[in-house]
């Protein structure tokens, strides 16, 4: 009987069987930001336990809330540099250096295939892109792979969404998980994996391909997976290329990552992808989905584009496509957020930091800011914002604030319309 | 073992999230007990008010509670007010394991026992008494009264005893 990807990553990793199903595993990697970590410090400094089971395998930033925005985010920051100094982590990012996490470690080649890793962080799904197991933990779970770097999980079911078809012009992966959260509800994958299979995943780029598993916690799954090619050789390449004689060697080495024609699934999901439409949350949920031509008019206050989920160069490329020589709304405010220095450095290069200027953006720093309603754009009671993030819960932006998430190219044509439209770039019905 | 006895509070929604249960906001705090006023701030359920959650021990919800993000600041949220065992048809996996890394309990119960209890108990006071090792629920209300078993696996058990995962983790691995 054959395996699939978790199955094998899995089997590579376990250290113990717990009564119930449970796997030890051992994990590759744990990473941390300033939002979590403190208090999972804190307790281990209590508890006289005030180590870490390996300096080199943990990567830590400050991501949030940055630069520190008041005395309690400053203590949180501090936190965090103090432990990682005297814990001889090195791999620390801060003030300057620091993006968002799901963004900046995939960036830096900590993500590879057939890794398993944790973070105190749901999104933490999104490193499956590059066929790495992923998931998200809460704060215990995070403490105790600080100190043993291990972490239980249920033995793996997956949901196989098999993508066919091409993606009509102007419909991107953002527009694609959506439907798909629309098509299965926040519980639809629930104690699942989400992997990601089929020709359209293949012609994704490892941004799209971020994006797409950057929201499987939003149907509940555990992690969303890809498998990885030759585009994920590409992408890490610049940190592995002293480890592989050739990019053909690494493609070789990195496909023992991929599922077994004959593995087992929990279900298979077909969808072509030929007639979608870009799509718009509408409610407090990310399952209440819609095309945007539903909700055409719909006025809005501002204009989010940023964060885990959209906040790459491929986001800003396509955003800046269309705010190209125009001006945003005077009914609305744009903020963007480039999610690493990296990604900033080459919106500047390409001139797309410009245009994000001249047509009235503001460009914040790296950060996850106006994402979770923490600082750098928090909405009032009664606005609506139009935004590339993930979440639409009520109040994630700003208590009694109303969230729309959508594709950047969606937002860019919201931005200069000043209420929800689809973008030029889409030239369906 | 923490305390699973007491006052029940029934909340009638499916996917009550992370963020309703404790907003963004307050993930700036550095203990759990600072959290306290702030539970269940953001909830969006008709008839609701936090006043409600005055001696409240014990939750009886719905579907897929605790969705959304990791926050361990959820279940802190609900410890420090003394609430430390949540009744659902089912949660959301990071929720429910943070709970029982919290030596506390996230039980999932059929759809059709939870509507039972809500047709039966959920507009009057009502009373949970957790027999753990027996594995039953018994709630009662007046003169109404209502024996529910429950299991859950012999992992999440051992770790309700020994009060969490860091313990256990640490002197076995
Ligand atoms: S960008 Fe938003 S969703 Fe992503 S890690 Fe930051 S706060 Fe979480």
């Amino acid at each position: 009987m054959g395996k699939t990807i978790t199955e094998k990553i899995f089997e590579a990793h376990k250290i113990d069987e717990l009564a119930g199903g449970v796997y030890v595993l051992r994990l590759d990697a744990v990473f941390c930001h300033e939002i979590t970590t403190p208090i999972a410090i804190n307790d281990l400094v209590a508890r006289g336990k005030d180590r870490v089971f390996d300096p080199d395998k943990i990567k830590v930033v400050i991501d949030h809330v940055t630069p520190s925005k008041d005395t309690k985010t400053a203590i949180q920051a501090k936190t965090l540099r103090d432990w990682a100094r005297r814990n001889n982590i090195k791999d620390f990012f801060d003030v300057g250096r620091n993006g968002v996490c799901h963004a900046i470690f995939p960036e830096k080649g900590f993500t590879r295939p057939g890794y398993t890793i944790i973070m105190g962080d749901s999104h933490t799904c999104t490193h499956g892109a590059f066929g790495a197991f992923a998931a998200g933990v809460g704060t215990t779970d995070l403490e105790v792979g600080i100190l043993k770097g291990v972490c239980t999980f249920k033995a793996p079911k997956t949901i196989k969404f098999n993508l066919t078809g091409k993606l009509p012009e102007g419909v991107f992966a953002k527009d694609v998980i959506l439907y798909i959260i629309g098509k299965i509800g926040v519980n639809g994958a629930t104690n699942k994996i989400m992997e990601f299979t089929g020709p359209v995943v293949e012609e994704m780029s490892m941004e799209a391909r971020m994006t797409l598993c950057n929201m499987a916690i939003e149907a509940g799954g555990t992690s969303g997976l890809c498998y990885p090619d030759m585009k994920t050789v590409d992408y890490l390449w610049e940190h592995i290329k002293t480890e592989y004689s050739s990019k053909e060697d690494a493609l070789k080495d990195f496909s023992k990552w991929i599922s077994d024609a004959d593995a087992t699934y929990d279900s298979v999901i077909d969808i072509d992808v030929s007639s979608l439409e870009p799509m718009v949350t509408y409610g407090y949920k990310p399952d209440e989905v819609k095309p945007v031509r539903e909700l055409e008019g719909t006025p809005v206050d501002q204009i989010y584009i940023g964060s885990c989920t959209n906040g790459r160069i491929e986001d800003l490329r396509i955003a800046a496509s269309i705010l190209k020589g125009k001006k945003i709304s005077d009914n609305v405010r744009g903020i963007v957020s480039p999610a690493t220095p990296g990604i900033f450095k080459k919106a500047l290069d390409e001139g797309i930091i410009d245009i994000f200027v001249d047509s009235g953006f503001c460009v914040t720093n790296p950060t996850c800011g106006a994402c979770l309603g923490m600082s750098n754009g928090v909405l009032a009671p009664g606005e609506v914002c139009a935004s590339t993030t993930n979440r639409n819960f009520n109040g994630r932006m700003g208590k009694g604030g109303m969230v729309h998430l959508m594709s950047p190219a969606t937002a860019a044509a919201t931005a200069i319309a000043g209420k929800i439209v689809n973008s030029e770039l889409f030239k369906g019905k | 073992m923490k305390n699973f006895n007491g006052r029940v509070l029934f909340l009638d929604r499916s996917d009550i999230n992370t963020d309703e249960i404790i907003p963004a906001k307050y993930l700036t705090e550095n203990s759990k007990e600072a959290l306290k006023p702030y539970l269940l701030e953001d909830l969006k359920l008709e008839g609701f008010n936090t006043k409600m959650l005055e001696d409240v021990s014990a939750i009886v919800t719905r579907e897929n509670f605790g969705c959304g993000s990791s926050r361990e600041h959820a279940p802190w949220a609900l410890e420090v007010n003394g609430i430390n065992v949540v009744i659902a048809v089912d949660f959301a996996r990071i929720f429910r394991q943070n709970m029982y890394n919290c030596g506390m309990l996230a039980v999932e119960l059929p759809a059709e026992t939870i509507d039972m209890l809500f047709k039966k108990f959920a507009n009057k006071p009502t009373y949970l008494e957790t027999d753990f090792d027996g594995g039953k629920f018994i709630f009662t209300s007046g003169d109404l009264k209502e024996v529910v078993p429950f299991t859950i696996s012999d992992f999440d058990r051992e770790l309700v005893k020994a009060g969490g995962w860091v313990d256990y983790a640490d002197s076995r691995y």
